[in-house]
């Protein structure tokens, strides 16, 4: 039965993070951007052990929130209202809790369960991207080679998300640089590992209290039962595909809450730049047609049309995630949107309060600057473009490129 | 409307909304599709069509059982995706084909028994009658609130001066009700105007696209209607419960773009290779199924909050500005998509193009 509207729970669990985000993070929001490089912060240690204890974290499979027949509202929604309203405080905080890390959905979504009872606890980050491959991450050069009852690694990450506060890192890696997609692996690599080293801590236009590294491996030796996933390589094309597939479908989970976290930016903007605006005497009534309001008022009534629809793609992808629906198309859907919409929303917001937004006693500016990075990590908004057309229209990647 | 709010976040359809979704795209595939070019050419509605969609009990559903109706209970949602099917045939046929139960609906939210009684029982009755609402006026600026036509309190009743325009079947209808300005009250309300009324005249007008529809211009000099004519209606809610329906019927019209264009380039080949495995092709097709499915879910939600008796109007709004810009996107990139082969009247594109610029200016028609 056709029902947008969020069931009690969760909008309950909704409203418990807005109340953290409003009364931990958006006071520190600042200070943090302010200090940019340091240890986790104090404020978000009890935040982290809360949300632990509450099974906020990616472990919990929430499908008890909701109700109603055999249609769920479950984890997946949940994630992607609490991070939406996390977002809405800080987004470099939120990034920073101890224990929510990319590494932990990973483990989450492919871990034996030995995986998850022995990292589930730990704060993993996530480690892709190397310097000679962004979007491709089929390219991966860091390499993998069992030796005995280990595994060695060699090669350098960047732009990884906690991977200086974190416990574990979720590296990926290839088996075989000849035999491409099918030989990436991921490998769970905790702190203090001799041969993996963090080499810097990226100095960024925004997120700037989220600390995100380099890490170089040099002969690094993990156990051999620290991989994700299987060890063999796929012979076929056909399961090579399904095996990187697997790898990828990652992605499916992560989005959605990317996006959420556009949207909560983008939401926090708009509600600043409206407070600003009815001070200065302009009411929001929606009384008038779009083309008979002032310019300032249609530019807001648009904007928060964008964030509706943009909140409404993030729900129905976490909805069919919950429900067990392939929501690949969806999930790239919400995250293209939201990518956007969040930048253009926070950009236009700066401008629309003049010197106010472009100022740093507003956290406009900052917004502004944070939200620049949500088009661009977990898929730029081309990756996204390329899924969607290549869902829509039917065409393999080596046909659509 | 359900007397009890679902208990969660769902989109799936019930078993009832089911059938008579299959039942409207076997109607539209077999009495619009095949025609809507012609009605388009011959700007007129195919003979018959009106009497053919009117069996389709659209109209019938919502009017009590004691006046010859079904006696179902009111559902924007099931107009809702009525609307979204029609319009994936065609958008005039589709606003058309709702016109009588927009009226209908009107009647029902708005209306006394006694009003319900005298208007409705014609539209059920074996020869029904058609019916339709008067909001819009010839002026760039047109803002609803802010009618020029204008009821003055008279002895017997109302006497009505000003000219409305784009009115669906304005024509053929028995009864139109037209949206005023009420003189020392500071505010509007409908007045029912039979067609045949002393101070009447109807003139087809001809539009840029729509054009099976039949739209009028409705010139009212000193007509006279009794006191009983006088409907109070919600304008906000009527215009809410019209932007939602139009914002429908383009999701399907945006459908029917997006149904059409992804085996064009598929199959059209340059340089080689089909189009669409180029960027810049692809990723207009991205963009417009992503829109098209966020205008989707936005309609879904605002029709879901009336049925549920929410308030709806923030939503109604962000579907007519949303929807509407987003549709024209999706129309034009539609004929961008074919070329110059978009441009020739052979391939639908052009005529949905034509058809989509309406969705930011049209008012006061196909409430759901």
């Amino acid at each position: 039965m056709i029902n947008l509207e969020l069931p009690q729970k969760l909008q309950m669990a909704q409203q418990m993070s807005h109340q953290l985000a409003n009364s931990v993070f958006r006071p520190i929001a600042r200070k943090y951007d302010k200090i940019e490089h340091c240890d986790t912060p104090e404020e978000l240690i009890p935040v982290g052990q809360m949300l632990k204890s509450m099974g906020m974290s990616s472990a919990d499979d929430g499908s008890k929130a909701g109700g109603g027949d055999h249609i769920k509202n479950g984890a997946n929604m949940m994630q992607v209202l609490a991070t939406g309203e996390m977002s809405w405080g800080c987004i470099g905080l939120m990034l920073s809790i101890p224990g929510l890390g990319l590494g932990n959905a990973a483990i989450q979504a492919v871990g034996t369960s030995q995986q998850k009872e022995k990292f589930g606890k730990l704060h993993c980050a996530m480690a892709i991207t190397e310097p000679g491959c962004g979007s491709d991450s089929a390219a991966v050069q860091t390499s993998a080679v069992l030796d005995g009852d280990q595994w060695v690694l060699n090669g350098e990450k960047i732009f990884a998300t906690s991977a200086s506060r974190g416990d574990a890192v979720v590296v990926w890696a290839t088996l075989d640089k000849t035999k491409g997609k099918a030989a990436i692996k991921s490998f769970v690599v905790e702190q203090g590992t001799p041969g993996m080293q963090v080499v810097r801590c990226e100095d960024k236009m925004g997120l700037r209290v989220s600390d995100t590294a380099a890490i170089v491996f040099t002969d690094c030796r993990i156990p051999k039962e620290n991989i994700l996933g299987s060890p063999d390589i796929a012979d076929t094309a056909e399961a090579r595909k399904k095996a990187f597939g697997g790898v990828m479908q990652t992605f499916d989970n992560t989005r959605p809450p990317v996006g959420a976290m556009a949207y909560g930016v983008a939401r926090a903007a708009l509600e600043v730049t409206k407070a600003l605006l009815e001070k200065e005497g302009i009411r929001f009534a929606y009384d008038r047609g779009l083309n008979n309001s002032s310019a300032l008022q249609a530019e807001i009534y648009r904007m928060e049309a964008e964030l509706e629809a943009t909140r409404l793609l993030i729900l129905k992808a976490a909805w069919m995630a919950d429900n067990k629906q392939p929501n690949s198309k969806l999930a790239s859907m919400c995250k293209a949107k939201a990518g956007r919409v969040g930048n253009r929303i926070t950009l236009k917001c700066v401008e629309l309060c003049g010197s106010l937004g472009y100022g740093e006693e507003q956290l406009l500016e900052k917004f502004a600057r944070d939200s620049k990075i949500l088009d661009i990590f977990e898929g730029t908004q081309q990756i996204q473009q390329l899924i969607i057309a290549r869902n829509v229209l039917g065409k393999s990647s080596s046909e659509l490129k | 409307m359900s007397d009890q709010p679902p208990a969660c976040f769902d989109l799936t359809l019930t078993e009832e909304q089911r059938i008579t979704r299959e039942s409207l795209r076997r109607f539209v595939a077999s009495h619009i599709k095949p025609v809507m070019r012609q009605a388009d050419e011959a700007a007129q509605a195919p003979a018959g069509f009106y009497k053919q969609a009117n069996e389709l009990g659209l109209c019938l559903m919502p009017i009590p059982e004691a006046l010859g109706g079904a006696g179902m209970q009111r559902s924007p949602i099931a107009n809702m995706l009525n609307a979204e099917d029609l319009g994936e045939g065609d958008m005039g046929l589709a606003i058309g084909a709702l016109t009588p139960l927009s009226f209908v609906n009107a009647v029902l939210d708005f209306g006394t028994q006694a009003q319900q009684e005298t208007y409705l029982t014609p539209m059920a009755s074996e020869q029904p009658e058609t019916a339709t609402i008067a909001l819009m006026e010839p002026r760039a600026t047109f803002e609803a609130s802010e009618l020029q036509t204008l009821a003055q309190p008279v002895a017997d009743g109302y006497r009505i001066n000003g000219v409305k325009n784009l009115v669906p079947l304005a024509d053929q209808a028995r009864f139109i009700l037209v949206l005023a300005s009420v003189e020392g009250e500071g505010s509007h309300a409908g007045f029912v105007v039979e067609r045949d009324a002393e101070g009447v005249s109807i003139t087809r007008e001809s539009f840029m696209g729509l054009r099976p529809l039949s739209l009028n211009r409705v010139a009212l000099e000193d007509v006279v209607v009794p006191p009983s004519a006088r409907i109070n209606v919600d304008l906000n809610r009527l215009l809410d419960l019209s932007s939602i329906g139009l914002a429908a019927v383009t999701v399907g019209c945006c459908q029917a773009v997006l149904d059409y264009v992804v085996p064009y380039v598929n199959e059209r080949t340059a340089f080689g290779e089909p189009i669409s495995h180029r960027q810049s092709v692809a990723f207009m097709v991205a963009d417009m199924a992503t829109e098209l499915e966020a205008m989707r879910l936005m309609v879904y939600r605002a029709a879901s909050r009336a049925e549920q008796g929410l308030d709806f109007h923030e939503n109604a709004y962000w579907c007519r500005a949303f929807c509407a810009e987003k549709a024209m996107e999706i129309g034009t990139n539609g004929v961008q998509l074919l070329g110059g082969h978009g441009f020739i009247r052979e391939h639908p594109v052009e005529l949905w193009y034509r058809n989509l610029r309406a969705a930011a200016l049209l008012q006061g028609a196909a409430c759901i």
